[in-house]
């Protein structure tokens, strides 16, 4: 018996059991858990590899629209058309609950409500490549930042997955095999110990009757 | 209100400043680190980081992935796509499901 450093008594026994009862359903809800997690991290990797292909082959075409922009104005010319951007930016990050997990939901604004106004520079003294550069960036930006939501929340949700699949396998293969030996433990020994208290009892019976027996024939 | 930000060399990043993205021009990975650090604290939500600085500063965007936020996404810079953003979907995937499945 390997772990037999328990009180075999009755009140330790509806104790353990109880734990078992717990540890089971507790086994259930996180298996559950697991599954339902893994199903929508899965949906969300698809996604995820999507958005990554398309983003990354927009932003290698953009820059290879500003490295003609720049062959044709100049660098220093594109970095002073630049230089003093028009657009700004900021994102409202709320959180979306997804089997306990926190995902982060962008969204953003631009400063200006046109949402196209990004040309931070006159046209007359810029080649139409950085127009074209530019357009094709902010065309992959919405792209983009659906990206980070994805990707920020496929990184949370492996770590969750990675936790729970850690629970669920220790309550399978070590909590609850262990409860299960110790209520055997504890059920085979109060058995044991009832089996010799009537054995006990038998023996005395068997004794007294005995005695009496012996004590009538002397008397006779 | 939370802003965005991307950090790499300056030929890969200086375009998006056009998006009204804050752009910071760094290729050392202290510096990165540092920069990390400081945007963290102010508020940005999301960082873009060159693929080539993000090979360099791991650890830090190990220990910032655990994190809600900032979301740091790795994209590709002027020197081509070294497929780390991939790779790093990859390992999500392996951490999660123990293979890499899809």
């Amino acid at each position: 018996m390997p772990s037999t450093n328990v009180n075999p008594t009755r009140m330790e026994l509806t104790r353990l059991k109880r734990k078992l009862v717990t540890a089971r359903r507790g086994h259930k809800l996180l298996k559950d858990k697991r599954d339902e997690l893994m199903r929508r991290f899965l949906e969300l990797v698809k996604e995820n590899k999507e958005l990554r292909r398309k983003v990354e082959h927009g932003i290698a075409e953009a820059n290879k629209e500003f490295a003609l922009a720049e062959a044709v104005m100049g660098s220093e010319a594109v970095k002073t058309a630049l230089l003093a951007p028009k657009q700004s930016v900021s994102v409202e990050a709320s959180s979306k609950n997804v089997m306990s997990v926190n995902v982060p939901v962008f969204d953003y604004k631009t400063r200006t409500a046109d949402k196209s106004d990004i040309f931070s520079y006159g046209y007359a003294s810029t080649s139409a490549d950085l127009d074209m550069a530019v357009s094709s960036l902010s065309k992959v930006f919405p792209d983009m930042l659906r990206l980070a939501e994805v990707e920020k929340a496929c990184a949370l949700m492996a770590a969750e997955i990675e936790k729970t699949r850690r629970r669920v396998n220790a309550l399978e293969h070590v909590m609850i095999p262990d409860y299960m030996e110790k209520i055997h433990y504890i059920s085979m020994k109060l058995d044991e110990n009832e089996r010799s208290t009537q054995i006990r009892l038998l023996k005395v019976k068997d004794m007294v009757i005995q005695k009496n027996y012996d004590a009538k024939h002397a008397a006779q | 209100m939370y802003k965005i930000a991307a950090i790499g060399d300056r030929a890969s990043v200086y375009g998006f400043a056009a998006l009204g993205l804050d752009t910071y021009f760094v290729t050392a990975a202290d510096e990165a680190k540092k920069l990390i650090r400081k945007l963290e604290d102010d508020g940005f939500a999301v960082i873009y980081i060159t693929e080539q600085l993000a090979e360099l500063i791991k650890d830090e965007l190990a220990r910032i992935s655990e994190a809600p936020l900032p979301a740091i996404i790795p994209i590709p810079g002027v020197y081509g796509n070294t497929g780390m953003g991939m790779k790093a979907v990859n390992e999500s995937v392996v951490k999660a499901v123990g293979s890499d499945i899809v």
